[in-house]
């Protein structure tokens, strides 16, 4: 079978614009500082990654010690956007480890307007804050849900539906 | 108590006088979602004189349980927001629970329109993570059956897209030819929907006696028909009238907004997954990916009726090309052993009871694999922990992306035009909400 992305050069996968990378059967994944997320978006764009095609979370509170490459402070959560150059059709993409004690990240909304309904799904399954993101709201469960449903700690088919404004039971 | 009452939670559109600065002219700005404004955006109503009203989420023109939210000044809309989640049933959560070899059964159930793309893109993100190289016949099977729901996709847009602007009759011979498709998907798979055919590792399983006559038949009546749409559609005034010059929308906006498939097609930029990175065998076969010019509902209209035909064109390399050979890998942790070794061999029941029971490892990794369906660039990330359930399953819906153009595309056109834009981005809210 032929590769869906373009195969990135060995030796690229070292440092990217100064944050480590791996590849992942083949696709470049780099691993940004939380700090450093922001800048590491507006430089790959600068590189050609103009379109930022998804943008989704990860929680990964069983694998604590996960395999990460060195360097990288292995958090609850992650990050994953994927971006796309099409002039050069190749993909990236990139893995933000986001803390469970402060879960939050800025916007890249600026950059990328199409990942504003993504960081609100994200921040709906996850309960990732995305900071500088204009409407942060719930945007597939209703309003009033509590918890974050792809939490690994969500438990599965155990939480009686509840919906707002539901007549009481007869 | 009223307020309360008639509140829409956090999603409410706000009023104007509790929206400030720059958050109000982006909302202006088409809630463009674009950071850069146009420039001259025209003077601004007060809120007495505007209306919100909601469409959906039940309304025929929404394809499903899509909500609209509205402001209204007269006839002429000004800004919207598309609600949804009316259709969340938590699919990526099931994916979860559910084996690599059950992971289809789920996943096709969200673009219900082309459920074999999803089952598709599904299985070559676990094939990615085994590393398992399929034998030719399951990928010429594989392209043959995405070709004709690609075909069949279509046809269903052009019947509700012709509904939605009053050629009612469109939607009946859409459908009418949908369901020969759809006759030759249940002699394959089955199931006329949500088949479950492609599964890692290959095909669920091989093409029936006579298929290539039935292929031949549709192949024969499909471009007949083709040419009566443009009769009945392309060159008609009232078509073009409803169509030409409405949801208007440029290269740049599209790729900021993430825009694929048709839509960004029709602003005239060449970008088809099959062609630019492809998969399966798309190198090997020739065809042209049709573009418009003008990014407005016509283009993409010819786009889908023009897709059709090249899907018409590939069919006919792919009936020339497909191989003899196996339809799924032959390798006995992935595959289940056909059903007469069961009777014979003890080690064949072992292997077809681990399968079906706690299902085949994978190895630890992760991966996004991308495949252009009908409506764009349909994803699948997958994270494995090297369990016999994927740890991490998303789909990335064409739909879902799509439809956060809507408030640029629908902005200061009529309410009759924001049927149309609705219907040409072609949501399926099963992909969108998940």
């Amino acid at each position: 079978m032929d590769e869906p992305d373009g195969q990135p050069a060995e030796d690229e996968a070292e440092l990217v614009h100064g944050a480590p990378s791996a590849l992942s059967r083949g696709q470049l994944v780099v691993f940004p500082e939380r700090a450093d997320y922001l800048d590491l978006v507006g430089l790959l764009y600068d590189d050609g990654y103009r379109v930022c095609v998804d943008l989704t979370g990860a929680d990964y509170q069983p694998y604590m010690e996960r395999e990460l490459p060195a360097g990288v402070t292995r958090e609850r959560f992650e990050v994953v956007v994927n971006l796309l150059a099409t002039d050069t059709r190749r993909r990236i993409r990139v893995r933000v480890q986001v803390p469970e004690a402060d879960p939050a990240l800025p916007s890249i909304f600026q950059l990328h307007p199409g990942t504003e309904a993504m960081e609100r799904e994200t921040y709906d399954m996850f309960g990732v804050v995305f900071t500088g993101h204009p409407d942060l709201s719930r945007i597939l469960m209703p309003d009033d849900w509590e918890g974050h449903p792809l939490r690994k700690d969500f438990g599965f088919g155990r939480i009686p539906v509840q919906f707002k404004g539901a007549p009481p039971a007869r | 108590m009223t307020v309360a009452e008639t509140s829409e939670g956090d999603q409410e559109l706000l009023p104007k006088s509790r929206t400030a600065g720059v958050e109000y002219l982006r909302e202006v700005g088409a809630v463009l979602r674009i950071p850069h404004l146009p420039e001259g955006i025209e003077e601004v109503p007060t809120d007495h004189d505007t209306m919100i009203i909601n469409m959906g989420p039940q309304h025929p023109s929404t394809h499903g349980v899509l909500r609209v939210m509205m402001e209204l000044q007269g006839e002429t809309v000004l800004r919207c927001k598309p609600v949804m989640g009316y259709l969340h049933t938590g699919m990526e959560k099931t994916g979860e629970e559910l084996t690599y070899l059950q992971g289809p059964t789920n996943t096709t159930r969200m673009d219900y329109i082309s459920p074999l793309f999803n089952e598709l893109v599904f299985s070559l993100a676990t094939e990615k993570l085994l590393d398992i190289e399929l034998p030719p016949r399951a990928t010429w099977i594989r392209m043959l059956m995405c070709e004709l729901n690609r075909m069949s996709s279509q046809v269903v847009w052009l019947a509700t897209n012709g509904m939605d602007l009053g050629a009612v009759s469109m939607m009946i011979y859409g459908f009418r030819e949908r369901e020969m498709i759809l006759a030759f998907f249940e002699k394959v798979t089955g199931l006329r929907m949500n088949h479950n055919y492609i599964r890692p590792g290959g095909v669920a399983v091989d093409l029936p006696e006579g298929w290539r006559d039935d292929v031949l038949k549709i192949l024969e009546v499909f471009p007949q028909r083709l040419d009566e749409y443009d009769t009945l559609l392309t060159g008609q005034p009232i078509w073009q009238e409803r169509t030409q010059g409405v949801g208007v929308i440029t290269t740049e906006e599209c790729l900021a907004l993430g825009v694929t498939g048709p839509i960004l097609r029709s602003t005239g930029m060449p970008w088809d997954l099959r062609r630019d990175q492809p998969y399966l065998y798309y190198d090997q076969v020739d065809f042209d990916v049709i573009v418009g010019s003008y990014g407005d509902t016509f283009d993409r209209y010819a786009i889908r009726l023009n897709e059709i035909r090249e899907s018409i064109k590939i069919i006919h390399q792919i009936l020339d090309k497909m191989p003899q050979g196996d339809y799924r890998v032959q390798d006995k942790k992935v595959t289940p052993p056909p059903r007469a070794r069961i009777d014979e061999s003890m080690e064949a029941l072992i292997h077809h009871f681990k399968i079906f029971t706690e299902g085949f490892r994978v190895p630890e990794g992760e991966v996004y694999v991308a495949v252009e369906s009908p409506r764009g660039e349909l994803g699948c990330y997958m994270v494995s922990d090297g369990s016999s359930k994927p740890y991490r399953m998303h789909i990335r819906g064409p739909s879902f992306v799509n439809l956060q153009a809507l408030p640029h595309m629908i902005r200061g056109a009529l309410i009759a035009d924001a049927v149309a834009v609705i219907s040409t981005i072609d949501p399926i809210m099963g992909e969108v909400d998940r």
